[in-house]
């Protein structure tokens, strides 16, 4: 295997007596594309904003770049997408970009050239100077993704990258992240989208806090005799019938 | 940089939403417009009397204080006075003058019974051979005068406030604070670059109403200029790091509202311009407005210079620093660094 870029060691993680994270353990490589799949609320945001920094986990350890995290010099290598919009409505989309970049502390004339050719890689350059408030959802997203990419950086966290995105597009957007990830840069991911997550290099399944299986989407097929990533999921649920295969009805669907 | 970043980032905003604008700049000069009509006004609309039976010499000398003196009958005077035409109807019978007052309205009840006490006073005790030297102000010195330089402090506070404290929660519900925070961005930085972003346009703004007062209103202004200045910047500081402080504990606009009630109102209440019960006076003694209001009256009534008002400017800039940094602390909780 590369260099390891992300490390994660046994993390638990609470938010009042919630047991939000249980255990966590994972190591991603460089030039990796991670994706991390679960339904919604099973700790998979939590997840990556304990690998970018923003929490900080109740034990265990996080690494990124060899640096324990959080670490403010690692936060400026990491792009980091939300899962909520985080623009500013009132602001052209130029705007935006110019501001992150700022923050970033990219020279003017860099910040430009930067600017055009994320926007070039959205299919967003027409709409450099509308404001925000006029854009659809789909193009709201992909100008956040364009603003986490902005300043190249070394590691990409994306929460749901391409939710309501068409698949045309959502096809280019993959192509960028294969193109990022050959040039060396990590990137993990969340998706609750099965199919999406046949995309990723590796996968990690994460269910109520707890990941339930990690491997490459070959491998967990196998593992399980399963032909699609749901019926490998499914049989990873913690579902002890349909583990068993005590259940007929579930082990007949997973093992079909 | 970052911080630079920020404040360029707040009046681009700002520049495209003119709404916030207008609410920011124009309704502060609307509502003390109004306020000044109202304040100035009240005091010198004519008094309307119905003498039903009166010395002669003493409705004379209502005439010559300004009131409008009617003969009439009783029945019809008391007609008038029902019908609200007159505001007191004068009998004089048995060596008693008997006054019929409509109280609907206290002030100007109340100006009429001081009129027609000392039209009263026999001549001796007139106001004529009463000679009064003001220390402060002047004859004639009008509510709006009085009310006024507190008001110049209240909008200030109360619009600053409402509009850096929604920015800012805004800020929160959107999630670009949680961009932000994924940035190299300094805590410090973030609550640095709002203060000083809403701070230029809270100068502006302090600096448009205090001319608009000053020279529009003509609203009596002894001090300099510059000093009132300062302090109405410093309570907008002030106002404005109390504002973002707040609305991290606000989940939302409608919260943020209901903090006026909470937080804004009382202040005017404790800022000197009405008599409290002394249980409560010292309470005062907490309200940023109490400070600004103090500290404008002493310069623009009182003539007095910085030395008179530096404590109440070090009070403000005490609770800015204090609001602040409350704030950068609070911000750990969406991002531990």
């Amino acid at each position: 295997m590369a260099n390891t870029v992300i490390k994660a060691e046994a993390i638990h993680k609470f938010f009042g007596k919630k047991h939000i994270l249980q255990d966590i353990s994972l190591e991603i490589s460089q030039g990796e594309i991670f994706g991390i799949l679960g339904p919604s609320g099973c700790g998979k945001t939590t997840l990556i904003k304990l690998i970018s920094g923003m929490l900080t986990a109740n034990s265990g350890h996080v690494s990124v770049l060899g640096q324990s995290m959080p670490s403010k010099k690692v936060l400026r290598q990491i792009g980091y997408m939300a899962q909520s919009d985080a623009l500013y409505l009132d602001l052209t989309a130029w705007e935006n970009l110019q501001f992150f970049g700022k923050v970033y502390g990219i020279s003017r004339k860099q910040l430009q050239q930067r600017i055009n050719a994320t926007m070039q890689t959205m299919n967003l350059l027409q709409d450099l100077d509308t404001p925000v408030k006029r854009y659809s959802g789909g193009m709201k997203r992909r100008l956040s993704l364009a603003g986490a990419l902005l300043h190249e950086p070394s590691v990409i966290i994306l929460d749901e990258p391409t939710v309501g995105i068409d698949p045309l597009l959502r096809q280019q957007i993959w192509q960028e992240l294969y193109r990022l990830a050959h040039g060396g840069a990590t990137i993990i991911l969340t998706t609750h989208v099965m199919d999406e997550a046949t995309k990723c290099n590796r996968l990690a399944m994460m269910r109520n806090g707890q990941l339930i299986a990690q491997g490459t989407f070959t491998e967990l097929l196998h593992q399980t005799g399963t032909s699609s990533i749901e019926e490998a999921f499914i049989f990873y649920g913690g579902d002890p019938y349909a583990r068993s295969g005590t259940d007929t009805t579930h082990s007949a669907s997973v093992k079909a | 940089m970052p911080v630079l970043a920020l404040i360029q980032r707040i009046l681009r905003q700002l520049k495209h939403d003119r709404r916030t604008l207008a609410l920011l700049f124009i309704a502060p000069l609307f509502l003390l417009t109004l306020v000044s009509f109202i304040l100035n006004h009240g005091t010198d609309g004519t008094i309307t009397l119905a003498a039903v039976n009166c010395p002669q010499p003493y409705i004379e000398r209502l005439e010559d204080a300004g009131a409008q003196v009617l003969r009439m009958e009783e029945a019809q005077a008391a007609d008038a006075l029902y019908c609200g035409e007159i505001i007191a109807s004068l009998e004089y019978t048995d060596y008693i003058l008997r006054v019929k007052l409509d109280g609907s309205n206290s002030s100007r009840s109340a100006q009429t019974l001081a009129m027609l006490q000392t039209a009263w006073t026999p001549n001796i005790r007139s106001a004529a051979n009463l000679q009064v030297d003001y220390l402060y102000g002047y004859d004639g010195l009008s509510m709006f005068d009085n009310f006024g330089s507190v008001l110049i402090g209240f909008f200030i506070f109360f619009f600053v406030f409402l509009i850096a404290g929604i920015s800012f929660l805004q800020e929160r519900t959107s999630g670009t604070l949680e961009k932000l925070l994924s940035m190299p961005i300094e805590r410090w930085q973030i609550v640095i670059g709002y203060a000083l972003g809403f701070g230029i346009l809270a100068t502006l703004q302090s600096f448009l109403i205090a001319l608009f007062c000053i020279y529009g209103l003509k609203i009596m202004m002894v001090g300099n200029f510059f000093l009132v200045l300062l302090i109405v910047i410093m309570a907008a500081i002030s106002a404005l790091t109390l504002g973002i402080l707040l609305s991290t504990v606000a989940n939302n606009e409608f919260q943020m509202i209901q903090f006026i009630p909470i937080v804004i109102i009382p202040q005017i209440f404790f800022s000197g311009l009405f008599e409290l019960p002394t249980v409560l006076e010292p309470i005062k003694y907490l309200m940023p407005l109490y400070y600004t209001a103090d500290a404008l009256t002493a310069v623009m009534i009182k003539g007095k210079g910085f030395v008179y008002i530096w404590r109440d400017l070090l009070f403000l800039a005490g609770c800015s620093l204090l609001f602040m940094l409350v704030n950068i602390r609070v911000l750990k909780k969406y991002r531990n660094i």
